[in-house]
């Protein structure tokens, strides 16, 4: 190990310099202003107060442009630039979440409410996709767990059910005659892994109000698990005692587990995930890197899953 | 067949203009120079490797699509591409072999552990692989010379393969993706209305033989 890490190290230091500087990173920088001066004088728009925080990895971030232009966002169709180009559509504001279920305090957030009444932080997380690639994200958000204190879960609750806003209007992936995924999009966590300190509802990127096509205006960000179980643009949140049912799980059981912990042992039935691409770096040479098991998170989320067998729990 | 008639016709009417063949892999090679280009430039987006190694197998699949539908187009339509088969077929080998190359090299880096894993583990790349497999001897039969050794029957015969072929890769291209999206769906289509018309046919000429027959005599 440490023989290894300087030279595993060095070169991805040393190449991603040149990309970062590239000109498509710098278009994405001035994408970034034109963007933010495109609003001018709306709650949401102004840039937002982060504070650093310990959680954040000093990995190299993957170049905005990338991030808000490459992802899955089944909402808006299934291909990678499908979310970028369709997702404008989607209404952001006014914005609210329900959060309801087994809970002292239901209650209805606004977006706005929560942005001014909490103290958002900048976390840079690293985020693997199932499919095999990964990016380093700086998110601005604040702990799911604060918000779940908020509304005071009963002792019955034991699980946390998410949705996805369900509107065929201003989502053209939910047009389609043939669905991808039964709609709305649904997700769940275990009530202690939603109040692990590293999962956070993300209400930014990059020090600016979350694009639509990366799940305005408020998603659920939990590094991980695979990029699926960090649900976009919540309507909903509900505390229940069972086991809530997760989109992907439905569609394919067998592939997609309830808790979708990145496990670098624990192959998808169609692919390895042994290894990822990190976007951005090396272009048509990237060179794949090992994935971590709970994708470099295991010292804060091991302990959440001592005594379970991982392979049955994928 | 009164069909006949009109159908001359209509071979009169569609005169093809004479496009030598060179201009067929000349044009079936623009896409493949392109995405080269710009994936050296860094213009495929976020993970070129991946949108390269995609569209070649895309392509790949394209030109056995068009392969594919040169008989159909002369039985039903009177159109005669039947030149240029060998050309679009070769232009498909071609592509699955710099897809192929694509995923050894540049998607795998030659790490042949993986490569090995891939192969017995991953349903799709085994297809994958298996299709290439038989478009190679397809591919070095796609000449006159072969077609002379071995005789019209058998290297007829032996080109029927191009159907599994054309099985392995719409399979190959459904089990590679997440639920079930519409492009591999569309192809898998294709692949089975090209297949299917051709299984048709051949049920329909067999039950109908003595119509046939008359035919013949007359």
């Amino acid at each position: 190990m440490l023989i290894r890490r300087p030279s595993d190290i060095l070169p991805s230091e040393i190449t991603p310099r040149s990309v970062y500087l590239n000109r498509r990173q710098l278009m994405g920088g001035a994408a970034g202003l034109a963007f933010a001066a495109g609003f001018p004088g709306s709650s949401g728009a102004a840039s937002l107060t982060t504070v650093k925080s310990p959680f954040s990895t000093d990995e190299k971030l993957t170049g905005r442009e990338d991030v808000t232009s490459y992802n899955n966002y089944y909402e808006f169709g299934v291909a990678k630039e499908a979310p970028a180009t369709y997702a404008k559509s989607l209404k952001t504001t006014p914005w609210t979440v329900k959060v309801d279920g087994l809970v002292g305090k239901p209650a209805e957030f606004s977006v706005d409410d929560l942005i001014k009444t909490s103290t958002l932080e900048e976390r840079i997380y690293r985020l693997r996709c199932v499919e095999g690639w990964s990016m380093v994200i700086p998110w601005d958000g604040f702990a799911l767990a604060d918000l779940i204190k908020r509304v005071e879960p009963l002792g019955s609750a034991k699980y946390v059910a998410f949705e996805t806003a369900n509107r065929p209007e201003e989502m053209p992936g939910l047009q389609s005659m043939f669905p991808v995924l039964d709609w709305p999009y649904v997700e769940g966590l275990r009530l202690d892994e939603a109040m692990n300190p590293l999962a956070i509802l993300a209400v930014g990127l990059y020090g600016d109000p979350l694009p639509n096509q990366n799940g305005a205006p408020i998603r659920l960000v939990v590094p991980w698990k695979y990029g699926f179980k960090s649900i976009k643009s919540i309507t909903r949140i509900s505390f229940v005692e069972k086991q809530p049912e997760t989109s992907w799980n439905r569609q394919a059981s067998d592939e997609y587990g309830f808790y979708a912990n990145v496990n670098p042992s624990v192959d998808h039935p169609r692919w390895s995930q042994k290894t990822e691409r990190r976007i951005g770096e090396g272009g048509l040479f990237v060179k794949r890197r090992p994935t971590l098991p709970f994708n470099g998170y295991a010292e804060q989320v091991a302990q959440l899953y001592s005594g379970m067998d991982l392979r049955k729990f994928y | 067949m009164d069909a006949r008639s009109p159908r001359r016709e209509a071979k009169a009417r569609f005169k093809l203009p004479p496009v030598p063949k060179i201009a067929v892999y000349l044009v079936g090679f623009i896409p493949a120079v392109w995405l080269f280009y710009q994936g050296i430039n860094d213009n495929l987006g976020a993970d070129p490797m991946r949108y390269l190694e995609q569209a070649l197998g895309l392509w790949a699949l394209r030109f056995l699509v068009v392969t594919l539908s040169i008989t159909p187009l002369r039985q039903i339509f009177d159109i005669n591409l039947l030149r240029y088969r060998r050309a679009t077929g070769l232009l498909c080998f071609y592509y699955a072999v710099l897809h192929l190359v694509t995923y050894l090299v540049l998607d795998q880096g030659l790490d042949l552990e993986a490569i090995g894993a891939d192969l017995v583990k991953r349903p799709y790349i085994t297809i994958g692989m298996a299709t290439f497999v038989i478009l190679v001897p397809l591919a070095l039969t796609s000449n006159n010379a072969a077609i002379r050794r071995l005789g019209g029957q058998a290297w007829a015969r032996l080109h029927r393969l191009v159907y599994v072929a054309a099985i392995g890769a719409v399979l190959h291209f459904l089990l590679v993706v997440k639920s079930w999206p519409p492009e591999p769906l569309v192809y898998t289509a294709i692949v089975l209305a090209l297949l299917g018309y051709r299984l048709g046919r051949s049920v329909y000429r067999k039950v109908s033989r003595e119509p046939r027959s008359r035919r013949r005599a007359a």
